[in-house]
């Protein structure tokens, strides 16, 4: 396993902390001028999502942690496990409930998500930061409001909640922010 | 990529400022200013400093030779001391790998000066001077490095042993490598770092004195209490501004301090560093009594002008030079 020193530490690395495989997200060195050197690094850990400081000795090394991203599309679901597939060579990975997490709400089908790899198991379901879906539930509007208003909340095809627009009615598409759970516009059926 | 400098001209201008008036500083007090070479055939043993090292090659130097990148003027301004310059000042560029962040770059400007027949709190005097007239700080805070241990975590760094130190530094959470840590110096430079630093320096600087003499480094064992050197450090609003020693000036005991770092290299699998023999050879013929400290040029500017960052007061950082 490749390992790596703190001098090669930068944002977004992904490294083996405590058994589990991390991502630095902040990393600053203290040093005083006679002495041993310190990192102070905050890092998340990606299958809890804790984020925690830790103070490690410059100089001291970490295993790089065996995490890849690719980009599959989303299937279907089970109900146990949640199957994507690489659009080129069709080969298919199954996540479980733990790795789509939250990110169930916005799987739509053929939607291309990312999926995090640990040591080949998916880890983390991420998915795109747009997504298109129908609202199903939501209470009649008033003719003539504009966005920008208080809006009301509507029930979109997958289970999820947002806040919408009042003009918006049952059966209309919708584009979503997967990023913060916003509403972006209404999208006009081809 | 950018071009433009690091840090903002008004910045440039009080650097400018600053060391016009630190040389007026001197020049008051009759310290000459020196300028000695950059580049030398030997370095620091110091475990814990990264020196460049690049390669000469021209007449008189047929097979080349390794020159090292001063990490601090020291060993060249203490020959100018043997050799009878009296009391001696240089403001010049150090250089140290390996060290970069908030308030590193590798490249950076040292003040350092010397004093014969000053010892070490003659000198606390004079840098807490040197403080007022550039920061119109109030005179310092002066207090032993034992006393601040004992006031910050109720440790005594002289006499806790190595599991009282873990203890604790497990109990603030300071880092895993803790639990497996065998140098009482390592814990102590932690413990200072991250607890006592944050809590010290904050109204006015604070010269902390009598360092332990297992960090001694070119600093002499106190005669009467051989568990601490004569070595200080000043601290302000968690800016470490400078270091300072009543100056070994013994050459065997010099010579046995540069083996015992090579040694401790060579454990770390760090490759020992060759022995400044020159400055052997200088101690030998007689350093006068002198007291010398080092000020980081840039982490004064940066305190002058309230940068958060060392960027912020270089004309070009390590990214952009």
């Amino acid at each position: 396993m490749a390992t790596v020193s703190t001098n090669e530490f930068k944002n977004g690395l992904k490294l083996m902390f405590d058994g589990e495989p991390s991502t630095i997200i902040e990393n600053e060195t203290v040093k005083p001028g006679k002495g041993q050197a310190f990192n102070r690094v905050k890092i998340r850990k990606l299958i809890s999502g804790k984020v925690l400081e830790k103070t490690i000795k410059s100089g001291e090394t970490f295993d790089v942690a065996d995490v890849m991203e690719c980009d599959l599309a989303f299937l279907y679901s089970d109900g146990e496990f949640w199957h994507f597939m690489n659009n080129e060579t069709f080969e298919q990975i199954a996540a479980e409930e733990k790795a789509v997490g939250e990110s169930v709400k916005w799987l739509v089908e053929q939607d291309e998500c990312i999926i995090t790899l640990f040591n080949g198991n998916p880890i983390i379901v991420t998915p795109p930061n747009f997504v298109e879906l129908e609202v199903t539930e939501t209470d009649p509007g008033l003719k003539g409001d504009t966005a920008g208003t208080g809006g009301k909340p509507a029930t979109l095809s997958t289970g999820a909640t947002v806040r919408v627009p009042l003009f918006i009615q049952i059966g209309e598409v919708i584009r979503v922010d997967t990023r913060n759970g916003e509403y972006v516009s209404r999208v006009s059926k081809a | 990529m950018n071009w433009q400098p690091s840090a903002s001209i008004t910045n440039l201008q009080r650097r400018a400022v600053l060391l016009k008036s630190i040389r007026q500083f001197f020049d008051r007090k009759g310290v000459m200013e020196v300028d000695t070479p950059a580049m030398s055939q030997a370095t620091v043993t110091d475990v814990h400093l990264h020196a460049f090292d690049t390669h000469f090659v021209g007449p008189g130097f047929a097979n080349g030779q390794r020159l090292y990148l001063q990490t601090s003027p020291e060993f060249h301004m203490k020959r100018l001391l043997c050799a009878g310059s009296g009391a001696i000042y240089q403001i010049c560029k150090a250089f140290r790998n390996e060290e970069s962040g908030r308030y590193h770059n590798p490249e950076f400007t040292m003040l350092e000066w010397y004093q014969p027949g000053y010892q070490q709190l003659d000198l606390v005097k004079e840098v807490d001077e040197l403080l007022q007239l550039t920061l119109g700080t109030a005179p310092c805070e002066q207090t032993t490095y034992q006393q601040t241990f004992i006031r910050h975590t109720g440790l005594d760094p002289l006499c806790d042993g190595l599991d009282v130190l873990k203890g604790f530094a497990l109990k603030h959470d300071l880092g895993d490598f803790v639990a497996t840590e065998q140098c009482k110096d390592t814990l102590l430079q932690l413990i200072f770092c991250f607890v006592i630093e944050p809590k010290i320096g904050l109204e006015q600087p604070i010269a902390i004195i009598d360092f332990p003499a297992s960090q001694a480094s070119l600093a002499r064992i106190d005669p009467v209490d051989p568990r601490i050197a004569s070595r200080f450090e000043f601290y302000y609003q968690g800016v470490e501004l400078a270091n300072g020693f009543h100056e070994l000036s013994d050459a065997v005991e010099q010579r046995v301090r540069f083996e015992e770092d090579n040694r401790v290299r060579l454990q770390h699998k760090l490759p020992s560093q060759p022995i400044d023999t020159h400055l052997i050879a200088a101690l030998e013929a007689g350093l006068p009594d002198c007291a010398g400290v080092a000020l980081g040029i840039d982490r004064l500017l940066m305190l002058a002008t309230q940068s958060t960052h060392i960027n912020q007061v270089l004309s070009f950082d390590v990214t952009r030079c």
